[in-house]
């Protein structure tokens, strides 16, 4: 007899378990010997609580309510649920407060895709540390955690979350149309970038430089090429992005770190620097984060904040194809 | 070492256009040409896959191709799949149209009375987004091919399609309505690929945009 389970959910069983559970004890030693404590919240919260996380209604795909009527949501990721414990129970403790997670995550799949409705996300919160320092320490600790996963390949994009609206802003660009360009940013779409850009009257040459920044990625080379843009902006991020690459390579080298200007985030809350995380063994990005101090704004307190999350089964499989191509096959 | 870069090249009717801009971008491609029944073409540096236009964002974006050639109208229909769309190669030029029966006020009639236009296509999401996005509402009916059949025999008031010489719509009686959109042939890329081998795919980019405006 067959009993199905919801497409975009599965079973583990114990082989894959064994090995789940060693890649998370490995994770997990490395957040807890650099100080972040394991903390868990519930799957299930108040939807209003998740929703000032804000993004385009899909801060929770699944929402019903409660015997009493409440309206209750799965969470989709754990970085809101962190802002709101801390400023629920730690808003007069005295910072830095660091955290770390292994939990399930909830979000609508599009059938028949491989993706999951439920996933498993490790992460490092790091909430009111001084802002450059925090995200140093926050790379320093995504390394680490890539290191002891045994993932030599992987990579961190670095970008900066605030540099195209800045940018586009300095260009003249209505409200309207810095957004719709942002969009089409956002959607990787190089061609409607241009033809917004141009539909929005931007000259030719600031059009071309436009997409050129946003093509920009590479080693400490493309820091010089964006300040060599001339625009106020680009020459900002990239002092920004510069300052942290020195203080990272002072640090731990930064040999897995990459500069991305084009870089953007799905999620909104984030201002400042960003990351996402790339192995060559797995098409799909690994994890991501950067810096949010407004999230912990939309909660009432004004603290500098920093974090990242990988996707555990993508983490296990990356390491297994790492592994499988080490030993000769493709 | 690296594996060489995986392209995604488009079987039907982007083939010999998508095949000239490679040839012009200095990618050998006479193999290709040859009518083998072959998938996979070792072409110097490079992997050419060939697969159907619609396979192209599936594979690209999985990762199974690192950057991929299709129409517009593909990845409008699959605007959900995250790859970067970096170049418009300009070939391939047609309209998404919605068309309806030469000398017949079907749409409209059905529009006014029924207040909803029942229409057949091969697009179901661009068609729902345009409808919606024009404040319209429509019964969408998916056929897999030959939607112009569809308002001749009743199934529909009406279709979305893609025209490009319009000789199909003349042979069936039927007359573009509306102009949805412009698609043209597009280059996209795995994210993680356009990372992580970005000096290879910034170089085939410009080679291929240098060719794709010859």
């Amino acid at each position: 007899m067959i009993h199905p389970i919801p497409p975009g959910t599965r079973d583990v069983l114990p082989e894959e378990m064994r090995e789940l559970r060693k890649l998370q004890a490995a994770l997990l030693g490395v957040f807890e010997g650099r100080g972040y404590g394991e903390v868990s919240t519930p799957a299930l919260e108040y939807d209003e609580v998740l929703a000032r996380g804000g993004g385009r209604g899909d801060h929770a795909a699944y929402r019903f309510f409660d015997e009493s009527g409440e309206l209750l949501a799965l969470r989709s990721e754990m970085t809101v649920p962190i802002a709101r414990l801390v400023a629920t129970r730690y808003a007069q403790a005295d910072p830095p407060h660091r955290f770390c997670y292994l939990a399930g995550a909830y979000r609508a799949v599009s059938p028949q895709r491989g993706e999951m409705r439920e996933f498993l996300q490790a992460g490092v919160e790091l909430i009111g540390a001084p802002a450059a320092e925090g995200t140093v320490e926050v790379i320093e600790v995504l390394e680490a955690a890539l290191d002891a996963a045994g993932l030599g390949s992987a990579v961190i994009g670095l970008g900066d979350a605030d540099l195209f609206r800045d940018l586009l802003e300095e260009l003249g660009l209505g409200v309207e149309a810095v957004d719709a360009s942002l969009a089409q940013l956002t959607a990787r779409d190089l061609v409607g970038l241009e033809q917004e850009l141009e539909g929005a009257g931007v000259a030719d040459e600031q059009v071309a430089d436009c997409l050129a920044l946003s093509q920009l990625r590479g080693g400490p080379e493309v820091l010089e090429r964006a300040q060599a843009q001339g625009s106020a902006a680009a020459g900002r991020a990239a002092g920004r992005l510069t300052a942290l690459a020195d203080s990272l390579g002072s640090r731990t080298g930064g040999h897995r770190v990459q500069f991305d200007f084009g870089l953007t985030r799905d999620l909104t809350y984030y201002n400042g620097p960003i990351l996402e995380v790339y192995d060559p063994a797995l098409g799909r990005v690994l994890g991501g984060g950067g810096r949010y101090d407004g999230l912990m704004k939309r909660f009432g307190i004004d603290r500098s904040a920093a974090g990242f999350a990988l996707n555990l089964e993508r983490v296990h499989v990356a390491q297994i194809e790492e592994r499988r191509r080490k030993e000769g096959g493709e | 070492m690296t594996p060489p870069l995986r392209v995604a090249v488009p079987r039907g009717a982007l083939f010999g256009e998508t095949l000239d801009v490679l040839d012009g971008a200095g990618v050998e491609t006479a193999e290709l040409r040859g009518g083998s029944r072959s998938l996979i073409f070792e072409s110097g540096a490079l992997t050419l896959v060939t697969v159907r236009p619609s396979d192209v964002p599936t594979y690209v974006e999985a990762g199974a191709a690192d950057v991929g050639i299709t129409g517009k109208d593909v990845l409008l229909e699959q605007s959900d799949r995250p790859v970067y769309e970096l170049l418009d190669l300009g070939f391939g030029r047609c309209r998404m149209v919605l068309a309806g029966r030469v000398g017949s006020d079907r749409l409209g009639e059905s529009e006014r009375e029924l207040g909803i236009m029942r229409i057949a296509t091969k697009y179901p999401r661009i068609a729902e987004r345009y409808f919606e996005s024009t404040g319209r509402q429509i019964e969408l009916i998916e056929v897999k091919g030959s939607v112009e059949l569809a308002p001749l025999v009743g199934l529909s008031d009406g279709i979305v399609d893609l025209v490009a010489t319009g000789r199909t719509l003349e042979e069936n009686e039927l007359e573009v309505r509306e102009e949805i959109v412009q698609c043209t042939a597009r280059f996209v890329a795995n994210r993680v690929a356009h990372k992580l081998r970005a000096a290879e795919i910034d170089d085939l980019a410009s080679r291929l945009r240098e060719a794709s405006r010859r």
